[in-house]
């Protein structure tokens, strides 16, 4: 059984409405955050439904409706998603006002929203959808453990199930979790990233959304072969390992992958573990990055999805997101490899139709 | 492809392990009381199930070695899924590639909300930063017990753990791992009980499971985990069967983001679901240990559900809600460690604190202890989202 892409739509900092406009060229931003850009709701809900829903939500709702409609399916047999930290907009309100007004004159509107599977019920709701429901909330496996759920539910004979992935950033939270040294210090230019010296990922927040089937369709994007996750390698070595054996599995050698899409993010040290790849097994492979657009969050891996399918059905990539000098003439197979503060690691691997 | 239970492992108000959990039901006991350890200012408001021991009782009990920021979730993760897994043996996980699967909504919001004002408006900051992510309990609950082939989180708000169990046997009948550790942990935090008492669906009073008189829920925390096997590693590695996993299934509600539709539509699909997997009849089912949160809604829908599911003949049920408090993302996990004793003592469990049937419909549920041979035991729990989900267990 094959697994397709058969929709698919995405937001982030850059205009990746449709590929061709994302193509022309990078939106450049100084920052330490990189926010997703306004989306336009008009034609998806009243303004009454979308004042009641924080961004990621409204997000989701877009990019799920877009990939459902360009896969010109009404009625998913799964609504499966991934998010790191779910509706933290939400949830930070209700925190503040209650640590504020010592758990008074509390109001259940935030509340209600704040629950990690908000996205998910909120699909499923507009869609009067009541099949499969899943909600995966695992740091950077939050997105690819629901793309795994979705491969098995194809497996065992569904159709059409529509996963994504989402995370929102506030400037409260921001300014918590900076404070672990997780996220830069100073502010960077985007353009600059990989070339800075700092420890630090640059910040990110986004959603992306597929359709994804065991049959072809007119729409379909690409074909996802094969999807790994491991958890806390030992050491480099068993990064090596578990490539080349995923490789294997798939029947595919290194000089068959056109591009390989890798998730340096700009933190001197987290990045060591590209770097080193990108010197040995990768070298002779054109490789490119994605996280100086989408900046780094639990579920970038559903930008990173999201941009791949693209990149495999247009059969061309933008100069802006190389990382190194090798060329190719054909783009048949993608790997993406990313890893989240070198706790999750995945793999996935994409082919041309 | 079967698959079995071989561990179990559970803490809750009514003990700290599996044979004190099943010793409490026997006696009819609960765990609801006065609030102890929770610091708000609701403490003399609504009862609540605490775990009766401190953080630091179970850190000590677990002899954990590793330093680091234990959560209370995490703590109480790690004490269950820690009983299962010893209970079903740690086989050898070169031979066996085994999974953790955990649920949880609360997360480490218990720290978060202790500190957040200090984090945001002063120069401070620990080491609890990290464990606000819902996936900080899992990775303790792995890296305690060396699990690392496979590693996730589930949130579906009160459903949670229910759903591991059956992403869990998913996962094994797909090939992807031989064995699967699930169940799921909440711990309380004033962030859930204020969001609750905003939703006016906390009872002051003891909690009242399908009785006319029901006017909400009680709080409770805990952690419920199994250990699922294939038949192929019980038989190779001749391991003790509790029980088999017969059936689940997950379906939404579709209705509302809090409440569940009047009729229990997807409440009554999620059972109609697990029911088709397991072959079984609606007439098979010889217990049901159901949601019955005691609010108004859910025992309202869950109670119709029930009634178009076995078509008026609904058997033997009863809600362990008003022994440990609903315990949210636990709850699936618990109950399903409840319902696997169900079936090994050949118990029917008591719903506690039931005096007038409701108005709407002639459900009684069971109200004393009775000795019967159980064959098959469905355990159900819905949460917001409208995200239902149905378990089924059966004697071996």
């Amino acid at each position: 059984m094959s697994v397709y892409i058969n929709g698919t739509a995405a937001f982030i900092s850059q205009n990746t409405l449709n590929f061709n406009e994302f193509q022309k060229g990078l939106v450049e931003y100084e920052t330490d955050f990189l926010k997703t850009v306004p989306v336009d709701y008009k034609p998806f809900m009243t303004p009454i439904e979308a004042r009641r829903m924080s961004k990621i939500v409204k997000d989701s709702i877009v990019a799920a409706e877009t990939a459902l409609k360009q896969a010109g399916v009404t009625m998913p047999d799964a609504i499966i998603c991934g998010t790191g930290l779910g509706i933290i907009t939400d949830t930070e309100k209700f925190l503040e006002k209650m640590i504020d007004d010592k758990e008074q004159y509390l109001t259940p509107t935030s509340f209600i929203q704040s629950t990690h599977n908000t996205v998910a019920a909120q699909i499923a709701l507009r869609l009067k959808c009541h099949n499969y429901n899943f909600t995966y909330v695992n740091r950077g496996h939050s997105f690819e453990s629901a793309l795994l759920d979705s491969i098995m539910m194809l497996r065992e004979g569904k159709r059409n199930i529509l996963v994504g992935g989402g995370d929102e950033m506030t400037p409260h939270y921001f300014s918590v979790t900076k404070k672990t040294g997780f996220w830069k210090q100073e502010i960077v230019k985007n353009t600059e990233l990989f070339g800075t010296k700092t420890s630090g990922a640059l910040c990110g927040e986004g959603v992306a959304f597929f359709l994804a089937d065991s049959q072809k369709s007119k729409s379909t994007h690409t074909e996802l072969v094969d999807l790994k996750l491991f958890y806390k390698p030992a050491d480099i070595k068993e990064i090596f390992d578990t490539i080349k054996i995923f490789l294997d599995a798939n029947l595919t050698k290194i000089s068959d992958i056109d591009l390989v899409i890798l998730g340096n993010n700009g933190d001197w040290e987290q990045d060591k573990i590209y770097k080193t790849l990108q010197e040995t097994i990768f070298e002779e492979v054109p490789q490119a990055y994605f996280k100086h657009l989408s900046g780094e969050y639990h579920t970038c891996g559903a930008f990173a999805l999201w941009l791949a399918s693209q990149i495999v059905s247009h059969k061309k990539y933008p100069e802006f997101i190389k990382a190194n000098e090798m060329k190719t003439d054909k783009i048949n197979t993608v790997l993406i490899y990313n890893h989240y503060s070198n706790i999750n690691h995945s793999l996935f691997l994409l082919k041309s139709i | 492809m079967r698959i079995f239970v071989t561990g179990t492992g559970v803490i809750t108000a009514i003990g700290n392990n599996t044979a004190e959990n099943l010793d409490s039901l026997v006696k009819n006991k609960s765990g609801i009381g006065k609030i102890t350890l929770l610091d708000t200012v609701h403490r003399n408001e609504f009862p609540i199930g605490e775990v009766k021991l401190s953080d630091d009782s179970i850190f000590k009990l677990l002899d954990i070695k590793e330093p680091g920021a234990y959560t209370r979730t995490a703590l109480l993760g790690m004490k269950a899924a820690s009983e299962a897994y010893l209970q079903a043996g740690n086989l050898d996980k070169r031979k066996y590639k085994t999974a953790l699967i955990s649920a949880t909504t609360v997360a480490g919001m218990g720290k978060s909300e202790l500190y957040y004002g200090k984090y945001l408006h002063e120069n401070f900051s620990n080491e609890y930063i990290k464990t606000h992510e819902a996936a900080d309990s899992t990775e303790k609950i792995a890296d305690f017990l060396k699990i690392k082939d496979f590693i996730t989180t589930i949130s579906t708000a009160c459903s949670s753990s229910a759903n591991a169990v059956m992403f869990g046997a998913r996962l094994i009948k797909a090939g992807i791992v031989d064995r699967a550790l699930v169940g799921g942990v909440d711990s309380l935090s004033k962030f859930t009980l204020n969001g609750f008492n905003t939703l006016m669906i906390l009872d002051k009073q003891l909690c009242r499971p399908f009785d006319n008189s029901r006017a909400g829920l009680n709080m409770g925390e805990g952690a419920g985990f199994l250990v699922l096997d294939s038949e192929k590693t019980v038989k190779t590695e001749n391991l003790h069967v509790l029980a088999e996993l017969a059936g689940y299934g997950n379906a939404n509600d579709a209705h509302h983001q809090t409440a569940s539709s009047p009729d229990g539509y997807g409440p009554y699909l999620a059972m109609k679901a697990a029911l088709e997997l397991s072959g079984l009849n609606a007439k098979d089912i010889d217990y049901v240990n159901v949601h019955g949160t005691g609010t108004p809604n859910n025992d309202l829908s869950e109670g119709y559900a029930l009634l178009r599911l076995f078509n008026g003949n609904v058997p033997p049920f009863s809600s362990t809600k008003a022994n440990t408090g609903h315990t949210l993302a636990a709850a699936g996990g618990i109950e399903a460690v409840f319902s696997v004793l169900a079936l090994q003592s050949s118990l029917l469990f008591p719903n506690l604190n039931f005096g007038e049937k409701m108005n709407e419909f002639d459900l009684i549920p069971n109200l004393n202890l009775q000795k019967n041979t159980i064959k098959h035991v469905l355990s159900n729990s819905f949460g917001f989202g409208g995200n239902d989900t149905s378990l089924i267990f059966s004697k071996i």
